[in-house]
Parts: structure tokens; C-alpha cells; sequence
């Protein structure tokens, strides 16, 4: 009973990390109405920005809005100089294209940066929480920030125009056009604010995987399956779903025999397809509503 | 740059004329296509007499990975449904074909179908839970079964099949009956015998019945449904045997590679299938070698560029292409020749 | 005497297809214009050519400015309301947010609050709805969110695309009603296609007949009413 519990805070601590990568996946769908393969890289650019900085002295939190800044004009410069210009391509086009962003980043990071592994450092510092092993000061901090951002999301979207302008943006552009909001500029801002939130999604991972070009390709794929186990619509489901995965991971990792420490991944992809198969709108996903 | 945003505004207006244009972008002009064939073949035929073995293995790899495209391009150019997992099927063909040269010493010839059947039956019950999955979700679940697709190949209680991390060795055959072909030579014939069958194969099956429902399917579900389609059974046939494509595809590359090994089977290899897809242009069938030639050159091409920053030039070099021609291969031939005939009528 | 709306030579096309061989008309302010014509004259076209969401040429002078270059988002801008074929609905937001969409293009608040409490008093039922999600709307349902929503825009304009589409006779002619008295109570110009000739005439004020894509006819309303020839020609009625 003790180690199910141990297993279970432990998991918690680990989602923490896919819920934050969840939250930056389900924004840019939202925006967009696409995943965003390059995402994981995207974030992890950003973090490199941010450890550029704070080795030239830059202080922490300085360093840290700094990379938000610069991720969310970054962001929005690849929506105007990539995808605007493609915006009626195949949809395959589309998944190119990220496939053609994923590389140039990491090779770009891997240029300047190189490939050795780099640590970054945490400004909640990695003692354990209250004297505990199980959770680390870091790891509740990573869920702290989560939890504000996610509000901050939610009162953006649920309260202000520009939040409803991209809801309406992204749920009928043809009809948003007609009222006047500028939907090509919405795809942007969505950008933009995937890209800020995927950067600090990247600094408060750093800490725990270590710093190098390749650091978010298999986090990406554990954000995948916490927003599709929340619903691709659900910005709260999508943080849930991603501590969710978290547990699920590390139950699977101790109690079952030889399968669950080697197949890891595989078994957080199985949840993937069996909640998609079973319930096709996430556990909190608003199934589309629309009359024939 | 003007000219192809407005075809496809006229392809988003008018479904079944960008169809038609994208599947059959030289028209319906029969001669063209004879004239193409006939050098093609020739080419073909002489190649490997006048260039060097090197170069004769690359040629053999490309029409193995157009092999495997047009496997994923039955699927979604012509059935409407995502993959980013056609690795895994590559690597079940691969390892089934390894697996039975190396354990059961079996002739490289019989893997093939072997290989094809194994894949169909993967691809079939795969296809099964996916049919209930649309658009993005297919390519997630799909993308999912390909990151654990090497994982998988590593596992330690399938390691006596499989060699585990080391993977498994294989030995290059020889020509047979005594013809005077080098090992090269003789698997560039033997891949090219195949590849032709199997693209006639196609060819033959998507003028049929079965291929106009497939079709039918991927333009409108409901309508095809209601035309008496079944709509299930044809979606997991379609996955089971774009699958068995890949994985032949997946038997000759091990066979003409000589070696298997897990991580040559990983994600990017999905993605560089879809990529290659998408260069050749998706729904157009010749278009797979195209993706071929694309998937094997690029990135040595990026590589020349430079060392350190292929990645980023393979990246630019493939937003290029995408920016002149959105629609791959198929969608350029299709425009040119758009503005031929504009200017002759 | 200043028109609310010329247009001059309109051309249009979907990409290769041309649907529009240089149309002429015009609007009086505060006025019923309907276009008439078969399917595929190009009246939905000239509706879309007019706010910019197909490629067009020729001359749009919306109260006397050029507005054919200008995009569909800074037309909106300038008080052209567009109540779309099949309608528009945002169907993932609630009816009240499709609501406050059709005022994205204004900044006064209270006019913003007094206009929503103008549209639920022509439409009841969207008050009582206005908490659910726009997409469980009936389709009579959407097509008042449709006028609901052009109406928050305060518009000078409105362009009402076969607002009869799909709906049982006795709502249509409620809509018409409501159509009706907001031309008269709140001076809204409307430029409507419709397929029922007779409702159309009924309303406008002034009527063209399209026919492939060109004005081949155009007077008072009352006057092609009573033109049996004409009805019999174009109208089938």
C-alpha cells in the first residue's frame, strides 16, 4: 500500500511535467486546429534562449520572462513567415511543414549549442518538499506555475474579447471574417501563446531531464497522450490528463513485471489509442456538436 | 506563386476537379504516359550496367521506399486516412524477413509474400481500432505506434527472435541461374521486378470496384455508406494492405541492406514516408517515386551543404519544395500543364 | 440623390469558373433590394463578391467609397452585415457569445448591451436560450442568431443570403415580419437573395433578375409583380 502510494505521488510528480507540455499542445490546437509536431522542439529552442541568457548573468527570473517575450514573437513570426502564406495547403502539407520546423531547430540548436547535455537550474531549488523523497520543492513549483497558468488561461478565453474573437476564430473562420475579427492575426496570436507557454513548459522541464536538443521528443509524445486523454479542447482536462499519465506511467513501471519498466512509452501510447477508441472526445473533451 | 494559390482556391471550390487533377495531373492524354514509360523502362533496364554499384544500391533503395509510400499512399491518398506509423509495418516486413533467413533459412524470394501476409494481418487488426478514429487522431495513434515500435524490438523476452539491441545479420544472395549479374545488379532486378508488380498491382486495383469504393470513402463516408459500401470492413482491408506493401517494402530492404536492427525503424523513418508521400503528391501514384528519390537524396544533399546544420538545410530544402508546389510533384506537373494548355487554347 | 450602395461592371469567379459578367446596381438608403434569378445566376456570388470573400474586379461604392479592394474584416467594419448561406453559426460558443461576436467591430459598450436587448425583444427564443451552446439550436433557431448577429453589428447594410433556406413556411413568414419592421423601425437597408420570388417581392422595395450572371431585368417591385410576362419568365410563378 505504501509503495502504491509512494508510486502514485512520484507519477504525480512526473505529470506535472507532461501536464505543462499538455497545456502547450492543447493552446495551439485551439489556435489552430492542428497538433503541432514541431512543438516540443519549438519549447526547447526556447529554453536554450533562456540558458544562453542565464549564463551571461542574466538573473533567473529576468532570463525567464525575456524567453517568454521573445518565444511569443518568434512564435508568431513563424505563423506570418511558414504558415500564413501555405494557410490553404493539404493538410499534409501542413504536418510538413512542421516536420521540416522540427529539423531546422534541432539542428540549429544542436549548431549552436552542440549536443552535450546541459544542466538548468530551478529557482525553486531541487531540495525535497517538506523532508520528503517523493516530490521535490522543484516539482511542486513546475505544478504552482501550471496551475497559474492554466487559470490565466481560462479567464483569457472564458472574459476577454480577444479571447472570444480566437474561440470564434478557430470554431467557424469564414463566419468570424464576417464579423470582423481578424482570423489570419488570431492564427498568430495562437502561435505566439503556444510558443510562450511551450517555453516555459521547457524551462520548468529542464531542470528534471537535462538541457539538449533532443530533450523533447519523447516528453512531446507523454504531452500528446495527457491532452488526448483530457480532450484536445480541454485546457484543464489537458493538465489533468497529463498528471494522469504520469501515475498511470510510473503504476505500470512497478507493478507490472519485465513489460512495464522497459515498455514505458508503449504503455502511455496504449492509453493514447484506448481512450481515443473508447472515447473519442478525451475524458473531458466536448464532443463536436453539429446538425447534418 | 499566384498562379497555385489560385488552384488551390479552385481545388477548395470544387473537390472532384482538384481529384481529378491531382490523380491524374498529365490528364487523361494517354500518349504522354506511354512516351514517359517507354524511356523509363529502358532507363531502367540499362542502369545498372553503366553507373557504378554504389549508385545501383541507392537506385535499389529508392524504388524500396517508393515501394513503401505507395503502400501509405493507398491508405491516405486514396482511402483518407492518416499514418505516421508505416515504420512499424516497414520494420514487421524487415524482421519477418530477417527473422526467417536467419532461424528457418528460408530463401529470400518466399519473405516476401511472407513478409506481405504477417503485415496484412498487423495492418488489418491495427486497422480494426482505428477505424473509429479521424484526421489527427489516426496520426496520433498512429505516431504513438511508431515511437514504440523500436522499444518494442529491444524487449528482452523477445530477444532470442530478434537480437535485441544488435539486431540480426543477414547474407546477400546471388544472381540465379548462372545469369552475369554482380549481387547488386541482381537485387536491383529482383527489387525492380517487384516494384513493377506491385505498382501494377495497384494500379489495376484502384480502377476496380474495391478501389472506387476505397475512393468513395475517402470523399464522402456518409454518401458511400449509403450507396451499400461497407465502410469498416473496406477501411481495415485498405490498412491491411497498405501495410503489407510497407512491409514487402520493409522484406527487400533488410534483404538488400543485409542487416536489421531496431533503431533503424524509429519515427523518423515514418515521417520521412510521409514526407515523401506528400513531396510525390498525395492520390497520384507514380508520385512514390518522387517521394522515393527525395527520401534517399535529400539528406545527403543537405549533408553537402554542411556538416553541422544538414538538419537545418534538409528542413529549408523541404519548406522550399512545399512553398513551390503545396500539392507535391503531382500538383507542379498538374499546373504546368495547365499553363501549356492555356496557352495553346 | 446619394446611394447607399453602386455597384459598377462587377465581375467574379472561383478561381477558373467566372460567375459574374459585369453586374450593375444600386441601393437607395433605407431600402429593399432583392436580387432574383435560377440557381447558379450568381446571386449568392454577388452577395460574397461584395464583402470580399471571392475574387472580384469592377466598381463597389459603398456611400460613395471604393471599397473593392478592401478585406472582408474592414468591410464589416464599415457597416456591411452579412447573414451567410447556411448560416454561420459559431456552434461551439453559446448563443449570447455569438451574439457579442456580431459587435467584434464596435467598442461601445452600452450600445453593445441596449442592441442585445433589441435583438432578444425581436427574438424571444434566443433569450431563453442564450446560456446553450449555438450548435443544439433548431435550424429556424440559427437562422434568428444569423439576423441576431448582423443586427449587433449596428449595420447600415445587411446582405441576407436565402434567409428562407430550410425552414417551414410559418416561420419564414415571421422572419419576413421581422424583417419588416426592422427596415422601418431601424432604417436598415437590406440587399436579399431569396428563392421564393413572391415573399421576396413582397418585402423589397426595388428588384433585379439575374440571369447567368448578368442583370437582365430590373424595376420597382410592385411593377414585376403584376408583370405577368416577367413572372411567368424568370419567376416560374
Amino acid at each position: 500500500m505504501e509503495l502504491l502510494i509512494q508510486q502514485v505521488v512520484a507519477g504525480i510528480a512526473t505529470g506535472a511535467i507532461y501536464a505543462c507540455v499538455a497545456l502547450a499542445v492543447v493552446m495551439i490546437y485551439t489556435a489552430i486546429g492542428h497538433l503541432n509536431f514541431a512543438q516540443g522542439e519549438m519549447a526547447m529552442f526556447s529554453t536554450f534562449i533562456a540558458w544562453q541568457l542565464i549564463t551571461w548573468g542574466v538573473p533567473y527570473w529576468v532570463a525567464f520572462a525575456l524567453t517568454v517575450a521573445i518565444s511569443f514573437v518568434g512564435g508568431v513570426v513563424i505563423e506570418r513567415l511558414i504558415f500564413h502564406p501555405l494557410a490553404n495547403a493539404p493538410i499534409l502539407s501542413h504536418v510538413v511543414l512542421f516536420i521540416a520546423l522540427l529539423t531546422i531547430l534541432t539542428s540549429t540548436a544542436g549548431f549552436i549549442w552542440d549536443f552535450s547535455i546541459k544542466t538548468f537550474p530551478s529557482p525553486f531549488g531541487s531540495a525535497p518538499l517538506f523532508g520528503s523523497s517523493l516530490i521535490s520543492a522543484h516539482q511542486a513549483g513546475m505544478m504552482g506555475i501550471t496551475l497559474v497558468l492554466l487559470i490565466a488561461l481560462f479567464f483569457f478565453f472564458r472574459f476577454t474579447r480577444v479571447g472570444l474573437a480566437m474561440r470564434a476564430a478557430a470554431d467557424n473562420p469564414v463566419s468570424a471574417r464576417l464579423v470582423g475579427v481578424r482570423v489570419s492575426w488570431m492564427i498568430a496570436l495562437g502561435w505566439g501563446m503556444a510558443a510562450a507557454i511551450g517555453a516555459v513548459a521547457g524551462m520548468l522541464v529542464a531542470p528534471v531531464v537535462f538541457l539538449e536538443p533532443n530533450m523533447m521528443l519523447g516528453i512531446l509524445v507523454y504531452g500528446f497522450a495527457g491532452a488526448v486523454l483530457g480532450g484536445l479542447t480541454s485546457p484543464g482536462g489537458a493538465v489533468l490528463g497529463g498528471f494522469l499519465v504520469g501515475i498511470i506511467e510510473n503504476l505500470a513501471g512497478t507493478f507490472i513485471p519485465v513489460i512495464g519498466g522497459e515498455l514505458k512509452l508503449t504503455i502511455a501510447l496504449c492509453i493514447i489509442v484506448l481512450v481515443l477508441v473508447l472515447k473519442p472526445g478525451g475524458l473531458f473533451g466536448r464532443a463536436t456538436v453539429q446538425r447534418v | 506563386m499566384s498562379v497555385q494559390t489560385e488552384n488551390l482556391e479552385t481545388a477548395a471550390e470544387h473537390p472532384a476537379l482538384a481529384a481529378d487533377m491531382v490523380t491524374k495531373p498529365f490528364g487523361r492524354d494517354r500518349t504522354i504516359g506511354i512516351a514517359i514509360g517507354v524511356i523509363l523502362f529502358v532507363a531502367a533496364i540499362a542502369l545498372p550496367f553503366v553507373t557504378k554499384s554504389f549508385f545501383v544500391f541507392q537506385v535499389t533503395m529508392v524504388l524500396i521506399y517508393a515501394i513503401a509510400i505507395l503502400g501509405l499512399n493507398l491508405l491516405t491518398g486514396f482511402n483518407g486516412q492518416f499514418s505516421l506509423g508505416h515504420a512499424a509495418f516497414y520494420a514487421i516486413g524487415a524482421y519477418t524477413a530477417a527473422i526467417l533467413m536467419d532461424k528457418a533459412e528460408i530463401s529470400y524470394v518466399w519473405t516476401l509474400p511472407v513478409a506481405g501476409i504477417v503485415c496484412f494481418a498487423f495492418g488489418f487488426v491495427f486497422g480494426l481500432p482505428a477505424l473509429r478514429l479521424e484526421g489527427i487522431y489516426l496520426a496520433l495513434a498512429t505516431f504513438a505506434l511508431s515511437v514504440a515500435t523500436p522499444q518494442i524490438l529491444k524487449l528482452s523476452p523477445l530477444e532470442h527472435w530478434t537480437g535485441g539491441v544488435q539486431g540480426i545479420v543477414i547474407m546477400k544472395p546471388d544472381a540465379p541461374f548462372g545469369l552475369p549479374l554482380n549481387q547488386d545488379q541482381w537485387l536491383y532486378f529482383f527489387t525492380l521486378i517487384v516494384t513493377v508488380l506491385l505498382f501494377w498491382l495497384a494500379h489495376n486495383l484502384l480502377k476496380s470496384r474495391t478501389g472506387r469504393a476505397m475512393m468513395a470513402i475517402r470523399d464522402n463516408p456518409i454518401a458511400s455508406r449509403s450507396m451499400g459500401i461497407n465502410n469498416s470492413i473496406y477501411k481495415a482491408l485498405t490498412f491491411g494492405l497498405s501495410a503489407s506493401y510497407t512491409g514487402i517494402a520493409g522484406a527487400l530492404g533488410a534483404i538488400v541492406v543485409q542487416f536489421v536492427a531496431p533503431d533503424s525503424f524509429t519515427v523518423i523513418l515514418s515521417i520521412a514516408l510521409l514526407v515523401g508521400l506528400v513531396v510525390g503528391g498525395v492520390g497520384w501514384i507514380p508520385g512514390a517515386f518522387f517521394g522515393g528519390l527525395f527520401v534517399l537524396f535529400v539528406p545527403n544533399i543537405a549533408e553537402q551543404f554542411s556538416k553541422g546544420l544538414s538538419g537545418a538545410f534538409y528542413g529549408i530544402i523541404l519548406m522550399g519544395l512545399m512553398f513551390l508546389m503545396p500539392a507535391g510533384v503531382a500538383g507542379f506537373i498538374a499546373m504546368l500543364r495547365r499553363k501549356v494548355l492555356r496557352h495553346e487554347g | 440623390m446619394n446611394k447607399l450602395l453602386e455597384i459598377k461592371g462587377l465581375h467574379a469567379a472561383y478561381g477558373q469558373t467566372r460567375v459574374l459578367h459585369g453586374l450593375d446596381f444600386e441601393i437607395e438608403p433605407g431600402s429593399v433590394t432583392t436580387l432574383l434569378g435560377a440557381n447558379g445566376a450568381g446571386k449568392t456570388t454577388t452577395l460574397r463578391a461584395i464583402c470580399g470573400m471571392v475574387k472580384r474586379t469592377g466598381d463597389i461604392l459603398l456611400n460613395g467609397q471604393q471599397i473593392n479592394r478592401n478585406q472582408t474584416e474592414d468591410i464589416v467594419r464599415l457597416g456591411v452585415a452579412h447573414v451567410p448561406d447556411g448560416r454561420g453559426t459559431f456552434l461551439r460558443q453559446t448563443v449570447e457569445e455569438n451574439l457579442q461576436l456580431g459587435a467584434m467591430a464596435r467598442r461601445d459598450k452600452a450600445g453593445i448591451a441596449s442592441d442585445m436587448e433589441l435583438v432578444y425583444s425581436y427574438f424571444p427564443i434566443l433569450k431563453k436560450r442564450r446560456t446553450q451552446i449555438a450548435g443544439l439550436l433548431s435550424g429556424g433557431e440559427q437562422q434568428m442568431l444569423a439576423v441576431g448577429r448582423a443586427l449587433m453589428l449596428r449595420p447600415k447594410l445587411m446582405l441576407l443570403d436565402e434567409p428562407s433556406f430550410g425552414l417551414a413556411p410559418m416561420i419564414t413568414r415571421e422572419i419576413f415580419e421581422i424583417f419588416r419592421s426592422l427596415n422601418r423601425n431601424e432604417k436598415v437597408s437590406m440587399l436579399l437573395v431569396e428563392q421564393n420570388a413572391s415573399l421576396a417581392l413582397e418585402l423589397a422595395d426595388h428588384a433585379y433578375l439575374l440571369e447567368t450572371g448578368r442583370v437582365v431585368f430590373s424595376g420597382r417591385a410592385e411593377a414585376i409583380r403584376e408583370d405577368e410576362s416577367i413572372r411567368r419568365a424568370y419567376l416560374g410563378y
